[in-house]
């Protein structure tokens, strides 16, 4: 026992000395949550918009004042021709116009039916999307505002409620994927780098010459790099909680659970990495590609994975990414318990239990 | 010396599928011999070495190492031997004073032990001073000794030294090989490769092998006569140049 609390030692001093990468190692997560929740977004806020007013009535002065209210749209300027919303597109000082025709509010009086254009700068589609809706749906308040009283025959109404996110927050989405993001990146690969290492040093033959047991050696490297996880974990939550406004709806205790188990996950990943490479290139390089690139790409977190090929859905469910963040969505935001995620985590503690064995059985005792 | 051989090895092999690393290679290593074993790039002298530290199981042929089976007791071997590798094998983030604690310790020593014994090395190789210094701001000559002495720190019976002097200056040289005549005197058997021959010439007994076989072994005057020659390099080079495989 006590040799491996000497192991241990070892780990910490190596990563307490090396203050460049422990610099990166805890900054990470802080400046991820801090730029993803505040410079990346995908909430589209104050967009400038134009009006073309051909009619100038109570109803267009109405519509255009509703928009102005929300916080979606600033009212860049009032324009009085085609020519102009062109132009005025084309130096892209506007990212959507709203253009009202003549007669606008006698013919929605007299004929029941009034036209209102929306034009979208979609050279960035999502934008563009984003924008009409907000817009169409601030056009139907009105409309509806307008019916109060009138019986309208056969109006389908449509309601949204936008369930666990009303304020359709995108840190709600990234805080999960972050999160799976780090603990991949620091358990697996810093992991694998570590034992590595020792054996492009040559100090894995000293220490598998001495009498310390090759399980001791793994856990005792594993060590340090879960307690960093959970250190991280930690700042994580912290910062979304304090600062994005993110709740923590489901039990903590099970939350925390959770990331102990994927964090496992990631470090035995890692030791089966230190196995295959012979080189800390070589580590650091299967870590970012092999899992760092499939944990953005297949977890659900930026591409939605219900989009893809058949194919690549499968493939994704090898990911151990995507089983957390499920997890940490369902448990985190929407605030179930392990009576909708139990599957989820058990995939991934089988998952765990594979790649251990794996990894354990390949940790090569003799150096062939 | 006593009866019962250090190390004693019998038709050790290794193949690595077609090729035979080592060949039934047979010989004995006494206590407290300086033993030098020699071969060039390739002969099959590290993995030899390897396969009796337990880094690397024999293919056939059995050996004992401090009196202990090689393949059934692993365990108690790993306890009996020190190792120094080719490579440098001290951890250069970590101080003289914590290495040593934790080579130490992964022996098992007690912390007096460790207390005791890395003062002890300290005062004998003069570094004191530099105790809590990284061992990688050391010059490699300091580093050499540094990990023969904590390779010696559990007071092993048999030492093992795989090319412990490569990229070392003379007079280094020279002060290591005061020290593995200390060790030696104290009844350690030192097991020592080396390409330098100047350094054969300081075993009690060398053998050197040739395409994974031991083509001579005895004291380094015994084979120098037995050869017709002045010196080990001679004799070195008449048996490696009958070699027909080439580097590894």
């Amino acid at each position: 026992m006590k040799q491996f609390l000497y192991f241990i030692r070892k780990e910490f001093y190596h990563l307490l000395r090396d203050r460049r990468t422990l610099f990166i190692l805890f900054g990470m997560p802080i400046t991820q949550i801090l730029i993803f929740g505040f410079a990346l977004t995908n909430e589209v806020k104050n967009s400038a918009i134009a009006i073309l007013d051909n009619s100038k009535d109570e109803a267009t002065a109405a519509i255009i004042h509703q928009l102005e209210a929300s916080q979606y749209f600033d009212l860049l300027l009032n324009i009085n021709s085609n020519a102009e919303l062109e132009s005025t597109f084309q130096q892209g000082k506007i990212r959507m116009a709203v253009v009202f025709p003549e007669q606008f509010q006698r013919s929605l009086l007299h004929n029941n039916l009034a036209q209102v254009q929306l034009i979208a700068d979609a050279t960035d589609p999502n934008v563009a999307n984003t924008l009409t809706t907000y817009a169409t749906s601030i056009i139907m308040d009105y409309q509806q505002s307008l019916s109060n009283g009138i019986p309208i025959p056969l109006m389908v109404n449509t309601e949204m409620r936008m369930l666990y996110n009303p304020q359709m927050k995108g840190s709600y989405n990234f805080v999960p994927g972050v999160m799976a993001m780090v603990l991949m990146l620091v358990g697996a690969m810093m992991t694998s780098i570590s034992i590595v290492r020792e054996k492009e040093l040559g100090t894995m033959e000293v220490i598998l010459v001495s009498p310390i047991v090759p399980m001791r050696i793994i856990i005792a490297k594993m060590i340090p790099y879960l307690i960093l996880s959970m250190v991280n974990i930690a700042s994580i939550l912290l910062l979304s909680v304090y600062a994005l406004d993110v709740p923590i709806r489901g039990s903590l205790v099970l939350l925390v659970a959770e990331c102990f188990l994927f964090t496992l996950t990631a470090l035995a990943l890692g030791l089966l990495i230190s196995s295959v490479s012979g080189s800390q290139q070589v580590a650091m390089l299967i870590s970012l590609m092999g899992l760092f690139l499939p944990t953005i790409m297949f977890s659900g977190f930026m591409f939605p994975v219900e989009n893809m090929p058949i194919p690549l859905q499968v493939l994704s469910n090898l990911v151990p990414a995507k089983w957390f963040y499920y997890i940490v969505k369902d448990v985190m935001i929407k605030g179930t318990g392990l009576k909708t995620v139990w599957m989820e985590t058990l995939i991934l503690a089988g998952m765990l239990v594979v790649l251990l064995t794996v990894s354990i059985r390949k940790f090569k005792v003799r150096l062939e | 010396m006593s009866s019962q051989p250090s190390i004693s090895v019998s038709k050790l092999t290794k193949r690595f599928g077609d090729f035979t690393a080592v060949d039934e290679i047979t010989f004995d290593v006494h206590q407290g011999e300086i033993f030098g074993f020699l071969g060039a790039n390739g002969a099959g002298k590290t993995t030899a070495m390897r396969m009796l530290c337990g880094l690397s199981l024999p293919t056939s042929g059995t050996a004992t190492v401090a009196g202990f089976d090689l393949s059934s007791e692993p365990e108690q071997i790993k306890k009996s031997i020190g190792y120094m590798s080719q490579k440098f094998s001290l951890y250069e983030d970590l101080t003289i004073r914590e290495n040593s604690r934790f080579y130490g310790g992964i022996y098992g020593l007690k912390d007096q032990q460790i207390l005791q014994r890395t003062q002890e090395m300290l005062d004998h190789l003069k570094l004191e001073s530099q105790a809590d210094t990284l061992v990688k701001s050391l010059p490699l000559g300091w580093k050499q000794k540094l990990s023969f002495a904590v390779a010696l720190m559990h007071d092993p019976k048999i030492v093992f030294l795989d090319e412990p002097t490569g990229g070392v200056d003379p007079v280094t040289r020279r002060e290591f090989w005061t020290m593995i005549y200390a060790a030696a005197d104290r009844g350690t058997t030192v097991f020592v490769t080396t390409h330098y021959m100047d350094e054969a010439e300081y075993c009690d007994r060398v053998s050197i092998m040739v395409d994974g076989k031991v083509q001579a072994l005895d004291t380094p005057s015994a084979l120098s006569k037995q050869f017709g020659t002045k010196g080990m390099t001679e004799v070195f080079i008449q048996l490696a140049r009958k070699a027909t495989r080439s580097d590894n």
